[in-house]
């Protein structure tokens, strides 16, 4: 982690997300993203919002690192994910990048500890320090109850919370959440919106995606998007 | 600034390989299975051929491999040869030979178990007349009784010539009644004396008009002569023709006799290849199916920084286990197989430790071969279609 800290006081002040005329068009004419330009400042708490087919799954994917753009410049933490391996982006990832998905993508039959330990696998922490740090993670979002607890005995909302832990237990430079509330009902949506305006207030720059408007005006940013462009 | 993925260590590799299958026990325990069965049945065939050598050397140890045998062939013109009565006497002279002794034949004389027998039924058996020493050279041993009387008409029955005339106490040869004073066990090396009726060499001059030529000379020499010996034995049986005379080990007729098994033993290894290829096409089937349902967790993984090559990494693991348990299972079932076929067989347990090894060691190239495909298809998964799709 010690390298990627050093980043962060490189570029504090300037964007961890920096999008400059990206386009992203799928084989077959479909163009997802178009000339989007987007910059989210570290610690800032961000809404990208919009309609299905808006476009805003693929700018998950793009911000993400999991999918390169056709056209234009993708900077995630200062690195120009153009110019990069494969290799070099599941790096990126396993350092700098917290994913929260809207199916928690929880491993069935296996702990909380043991699902969030798992979040560390690729970025060279030892067993030990995994589960370590796994645990202060579900203490973090309230779960410290229900540390050895399989996915199916939580609720959505906690499963959620799980998912959570699992994304910042590597205190990511950016942490991005596709709609992150989708699965869950108002009140457990709610307090996962509540716990992620904590981690931001605590320093962690968050990116949600969402078609929910009333979440996206609860927070301090909009990005809203129409047809593939930033409106 | 270098971004460099960290490396996997082995146990959490290991760790990663166990949870995919772990997740569904079942499945795994069914795709190891037909991995274990081929690897058993070879182990098995392997393991119950080398205990079955183990035993024949073990017996061929006990009954010496120093046994020769001279018998007369036929002649130039395609008649039956004798050996000369000096025969045995002259192979007494070699030096490294320890003992000599002979049978002779008594031709076209059948034994009855009595008098009332009609002529004719005589069960095949031969009369041979012996000598004192016989058992002796030929590693015989009385069942029950005792060996021949010389001055009386009494006969000892080899082994299998008492089960066909039965528990009598005297048999019918030649108008006359002769005491049955012993019974052979059956001599392995000399598996001829088991179907005759042997009696003391005198007697069979005085009673039954026996010529007194040596049929067969049984000799045993010093270990490390024996080849000696036997490029001798000819001439010194008849220096007149010893073209007349045939050799022979009897010890290696025995061991080529077991050695005929070995065809039957390459079939089994083949089927047992077979059932091992059809098990590994299973790991294949189950790792391609199990990649397939798996792209949440890949795509999950890929997220988590993941690389190609540590997703590959992780399902070659999970394939290597998944063969390796199916191996290991299958060497133990193998092992008990042959103890247990050996046990009921009477034979030492012997499975070579390169079978064991060799069969651990298929396994994993098995695994490694049926994972190969299904993994770099795990790995070559965009992480967005991977996550799209779940």
């Amino acid at each position: 982690m010690t390298t990627g800290d050093v980043t962060v006081l490189a570029q504090k002040g300037t964007a961890v997300i920096e999008l400059a005329g990206v386009t992203k068009a799928y084989p077959g004419g479909v163009t997802a993203v178009r000339s989007v330009d987007l910059a989210v400042e570290y610690g800032e708490l961000v809404a990208i919002v919009g309609p299905s087919g808006s476009g805003k799954s693929t700018m998950l994917h793009l911000i993400g690192t999991l999918d390169r753009p056709t056209h234009g410049s993708v900077r995630i933490d200062g690195h120009d994910v153009a110019t990069l391996t494969d290799r070099q982006l599941s790096a990126l990832r396993a350092g700098r990048i917290g994913f929260v998905f809207q199916q928690f993508h929880l491993a069935p039959g296996r702990t909380a500890i043991a699902n969030v330990a798992d979040g560390l696998l690729y970025s060279g922490v030892r067993r030990k320090e995994r589960e370590w740090r796994a645990e202060a993670a579900l203490v973090r979002v309230g779960l410290g109850d229900r540390l050895t607890h399989r996915p199916h005995q939580l609720s959505g909302g906690e499963r959620q919370r799980v998912a959570i832990a699992r994304a910042v237990a590597g205190d990511p430079a950016v942490l991005l959440a596709d709609e992150p509330t989708g699965n869950l009902d108002s009140v457990s949506g709610a307090g996962v919106v509540e716990l992620l305006r904590e981690l931001n207030e605590a320093g962690t720059t968050v990116l949600v995606i969402t078609h929910d408007h009333e979440i996206a005006g609860s927070l301090p940013r909009q990005v809203p998007m129409r047809d593939g462009q930033v409106v | 600034m270098a971004l460099t993925p960290a490396r996997l260590r082995a146990s959490d590799l290991l760790r990663l390989g166990g949870y995919g299958l772990q997740s569904r026990p079942l499945r795994a325990v069914l795709s190891a299975l037909g991995i274990a069965i081929g690897i058993a049945a070879m182990t098995a065939v392997v393991g119950i051929s080398s205990s079955s050598r183990a035993d024949l050397d073990r017996e061929l140890a006990a009954l010496g491999t120093n046994l020769l045998t001279v018998t007369p062939g036929q002649t130039m013109f395609g008649d039956e040869a004798t050996l000369p009565d000096s025969s045995v006497t002259m192979i007494k002279r070699i030096g490294p030979v320890q003992s000599a002794t002979a049978t002779g034949l008594v031709p076209s004389t059948p034994v009855y178990r009595t008098d009332k027998i009609p002529p004719g039924e005589t069960g095949g058996l031969s009369v041979l007349a012996a000598t004192p020493d016989l058992l002796g050279t030929v590693g015989g041993e009385l069942a029950r009784g005792s060996w021949l009387n010389a001055k009386y008409p009494t006969v000892v029955l080899g082994a299998t010539a008492a089960r066909r005339l039965g528990n009598v106490p005297t048999v019918w040869i030649n108008g006359r009644w002769w005491t049955v004073t012993g019974v052979l066990k059956p001599v392995p090396l000399a598996p001829e004396l088991d179907q005759s009726v042997l009696v003391g060499w005198d007697s069979a001059a005085a009673y039954l008009g026996f010529d007194g030529h040596p049929t067969t000379v049984y000799t045993r020499s010093a270990d490390a002569f024996v080849e000696a010996v036997r490029r001798v034995l000819a001439p010194t049986a008849n220096p007149s023709s010893p073209d007349e005379v045939k050799v022979s080990k009897p010890s290696e007729a025995l061991a080529a006799r077991r050695a005929t098994n070995d065809t039957f033993t390459a079939l089994m290894l083949g089927l047992g290849a077979v059932a091992l290829l059809v098990g590994g096409i299973g790991v294949a089937n189950t790792m391609v199916i199990s990649v397939l349902e798996r792209r949440a967790e890949i795509g999950l993984r890929r997220s988590l920084g993941a690389t190609r090559g540590q997703i590959r990494t992780q399902f070659v693991t999970e394939s290597l286990l998944l063969s390796l348990l199916g191996g290991a299972a299958g060497v133990l079932l193998g092992y008990l197989v042959t103890g247990l076929y050996a046990v009921t067989q009477h034979w030492p347990t012997v499975v070579p430790a390169w079978v064991l090894l060799g069969g651990v060691g298929a396994t994993l190239v098995i695994g490694a071969v049926a994972g190969l495909y299904p993994a770099i298809r795990a790995a070559r998964l965009a992480p967005t279609e991977a996550l799209v799709t779940a």
